[in-house]
């Protein structure tokens, strides 16, 4: 009996610990929208609102129409939905590398996160370019970036 | 007079109501049609839409770095991947994919991609004719 309540005691214990620890575990990205998720995510992962500040989001959607070397315009209610939806979530203390750049991958959160990933993993056709985030983020579809779901992918052997 | 103005609310209103209640949907085959006749509305002399023709636009480019077939592939009855971001995209052919159903983002996938690939937005003749292509392929 003494034991079964110890075991009930320190199961609430780790319960209570893993809850906070949960909380602040970092590169899971809450919030969502439909209409995000499907305008933004067809061509690219829909990148989570906090890795870019407002104001960059705010640049983002006003060139829609030249984005990244694409037309990837929509009409405008959906835009007007979708920049509401970016600027409730974007964020604030991810030391962005200027104020306005549209590159989640030129911010200084970006570049420290990315640290330890060596030049042919970059080059590897599976990933091939750093948007291309679901290559070795498992999750990312489900905001999840965390250190758990990253799988890298190995290299196709070419003869 | 009055009865016939009527009716054509009538026919109007019941088709408010089904674009409502179907939020565009349309068949491939459905806007394969209206392709056809907004292309001879536009040309008098159209002749009606072309695989062949379809299929050489489809591959080929026009003045810019992508063709269609840059992201959708060669045989788009399999899937095709984003040239630059390398993220998946489900086959354009209906046999291989029944969900493209919805008129509207036909129409949105067609504006953004005609400006990537032509530098303008697609004819109806230009549309029907790749549709009409899409529609002849097998799964095999």
């Amino acid at each position: 009996m003494k034991t079964k309540w110890s075991k009930t005691l320190s199961l609430a214990l780790i319960c209570s610990l893993s809850v906070p620890v949960a909380a602040i575990a970092d590169n899971l990205f809450a919030g969502t929208n439909a209409k995000w998720k499907a305008e933004c995510g067809s061509c690219h992962v829909a990148y989570p609102a906090q890795l870019l500040p407002t104001s960059s989001w705010q640049r983002m959607m006003k060139g829609l129409d030249k984005h990244f070397g694409t037309d990837a315009s929509v009409d405008t209610s959906t835009a007007a939905e979708i920049g509401a939806f970016l600027e409730k979530h974007a964020g604030s203390k991810r030391g962005i590398a200027g104020e306005t750049t549209m590159r989640v991958s030129e911010t200084a959160w970006f570049e420290r996160e990315h640290r330890k990933v060596d030049a042919a993993t970059w080059k590897n056709i599976k990933v091939k370019s750093a948007a291309n985030c679901a290559a070795c983020h498992t999750a990312a579809e489900a905001g999840d970036y965390r250190e758990r779901g990253i799988r890298i992918p190995q290299q196709e052997i070419t003869r | 007079m009055h009865i016939r103005i009527h009716s054509r609310l009538a026919v109007l209103a019941a088709a408010c109501a089904f674009a409502g209640a179907n939020a565009f949907a349309a068949t491939p085959a459905e806007m394969r049609k209206d392709f056809e006749a907004a292309a001879k509305t536009a040309m008098p002399g159209f002749s009606g839409l072309s695989a062949a023709r379809g299929e050489q636009f489809f591959k080929t480019t026009h003045g810019k770095d992508w063709s269609c077939a840059t992201c959708h592939g060669v045989r788009p009855v399999t899937d095709g991947k984003h040239t630059v971001t390398g993220k998946l995209i489900t086959p354009l052919a209906p046999v291989a994919n029944a969900s493209r159903t919805d008129l509207a983002k036909t129409e949105k996938w067609f504006k953004r991609n005609c400006s990537d690939v032509l530098g303008r937005e697609c004819t109806a003749a230009e549309k029907g004719d790749v549709l009409e292509y899409l529609l002849t392929l097998n799964k095999g």
